[in-house]
């Protein structure tokens, strides 16, 4: 990263661990981060050893990066990265346009097809990931907004009855792990309050950035049940469900996970 | 591997048969229990296998469980414990039916077959006092 982007980023770190002090404190809502080892948090607060700060300096590349039939760069239209600001922690939102309720990789899909006149590159592919996690960036220390509004609040009922189902060969909810046993040991590992706080974060398990799309999937996995596919609205529906739950609390991205 | 698990006869909190008649073998049990993708119990009981370092605490320890329940007890628990306890999380291990998107590699099949049912009620039947059973 260029020199007064890490200054910066170090002012805004300051600002979230006094904010995410601030919450465990007065709801007993945890970011993931909260359980982490201490080396851990450590990496993820420094953005010279943060291994996503790469993706986020690939993004930086492409959104000045002209593309597509339209020959037009991110830059183009929107002015600098920081105009982004603000942007990730009221995602998904409505598209009036598409009259759909999107994400934040979603909407930026949409500009590249619209917009750049680009085709999309595969879900969790690099590039893909790498606008996202700068784009998401912008917003790091901010408070989750997220927005409401009928298709939104549709959105988040059906998320919330998705995230209450017994799923997969293993029968089991995302709620029965996330909110009945959080903090519990699942085969020695901490089961997390599965707030949304960082994504796309870097996972030393991936050993590279993913999506919370990703993470959801690996989650029904681990149940042994078909994953929503990519883009599925299900998984945008829990994503909604997700950042509502996680409304106030600190935004991370890039973050660290084990 | 049966097209539909549910061959058995419950008699109160239990079921006193043996599943497909299979005779259990207390050894395999033990493998099967210790065997975090077959029988997964330990990523949320704890249990006498001091060789698998990661252990879950989100259930009973599993350590005396035989002088806490008959085999038939043990049984019923293992094949459809919701009829114990309906907001039970532990899996159904001799289910198929009422469940969702189960992913194609393992839909129409229960968790354990009744061969490996036996198994584990015949290790878990071994476990009698708490934590004497190293
Ligand atoms: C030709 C101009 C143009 C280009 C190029 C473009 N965008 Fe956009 N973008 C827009 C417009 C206009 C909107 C408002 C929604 C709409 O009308 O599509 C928008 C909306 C957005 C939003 C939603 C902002 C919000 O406040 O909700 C994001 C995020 C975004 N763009 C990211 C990107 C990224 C990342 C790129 C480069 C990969 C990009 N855009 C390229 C014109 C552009
Ligand atoms: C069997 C318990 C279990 C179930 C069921 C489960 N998860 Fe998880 N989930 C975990 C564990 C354990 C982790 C942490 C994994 C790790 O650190 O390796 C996790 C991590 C997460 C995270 C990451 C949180 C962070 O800090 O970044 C999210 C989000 C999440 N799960 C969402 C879900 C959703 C949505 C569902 C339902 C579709 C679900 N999970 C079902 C156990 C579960
Ligand atoms: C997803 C978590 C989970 C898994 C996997 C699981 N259990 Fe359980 N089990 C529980 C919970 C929770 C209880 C406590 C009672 C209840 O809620 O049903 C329990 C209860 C029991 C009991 C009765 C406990 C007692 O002594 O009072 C036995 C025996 C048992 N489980 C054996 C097993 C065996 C053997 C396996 C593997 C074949 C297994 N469990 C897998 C969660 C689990």
């Amino acid at each position: 990263m260029k020199r007064p982007a890490r200054i910066w980023a170090i002012l805004v770190v300051a600002g979230f661990a006094a904010a995410a002090g601030a919450q465990t404190a007065t709801d007993g809502r945890r970011s993931g981060f909260a359980d982490m080892s201490p080396a851990l948090q450590a990496i993820q607060r420094d953005d010279m050893s943060n291994p996503a700060m790469l993706w986020v300096a690939e993004g930086e590349a492409q959104w000045n990066a002209r593309a597509g039939n339209a020959g037009k760069s991110c830059a183009d239209c929107h002015g600098a990265g920081e105009s982004m600001r603000g942007v990730a922690v009221r995602y998904p939102a409505f598209d009036a346009k598409a009259r759909t309720v999107v994400d934040l990789d979603g909407r930026i899909d949409r500009c590249r097809n619209e917009h750049q006149r680009a085709s999309s590159p595969a879900p969790e592919s690099r590039p893909r990931l790498a606008i996202a996690a700068y784009v998401a960036f912008q917003s790091r220390g901010m408070a989750i907004a997220p927005p409401t509004g009928g298709s939104l609040d549709a959105a988040a009922i059906a998320g919330e009855a998705l995230y209450r189902q017994r799923l997969g060969q293993l029968n089991l909810s995302c709620a029965q792990c996330h909110d009945e046993r959080a903090g519990g040991s699942l085969a020695g590992v901490a089961i997390p309050q599965a707030h949304p706080t960082g994504y796309p974060l870097y996972r030393s398990e991936w050993q590279g950035l993913g999506s919370l799309q990703r993470r959801i999937r690996n989650c029904m996995t681990g149940v042994r049940a078909e994953p929503y596919p990519f883009g599925a609205p299900e998984l945008v529906e829990l994503e909604v469900f997700l950042m509502r739950r996680a409304a106030g609390m600190a935004w991370e991205t890039p973050a660290v996970r084990p | 591997m049966p097209a539909s698990a549910a061959d058995y006869v419950v008699t109160g909190d239990a079921i006193e048969r043996p599943l497909e008649g299979a005779i259990g073998d207390a050894a395999r049990g033990r493998a099967i229990v210790a065997n975090r993708t077959l029988g997964l119990c330990l990523l949320c009981h704890s249990g006498p296998i001091p060789e698998e370092r990661f252990q879950g605490n989100l259930a009973p320890p599993l350590d005396g469980a035989g002088s806490r329940w008959s085999e038939g007890q043990l049984r019923l628990r293992l094949v459809d414990p919701a009829r114990l306890a309906p907001d039970s999380p532990m899996p159904a291990y001799y289910r198929t039916d009422g469940l969702s998107r189960v992913a194609p590699a393992f839909a129409g099949k229960p968790i354990l077959t009744a061969a490996q049912i036996e198994d584990v009620v015949a290790y878990l039947a071994t476990l009698r006092e708490p934590g004497a059973a190293r």
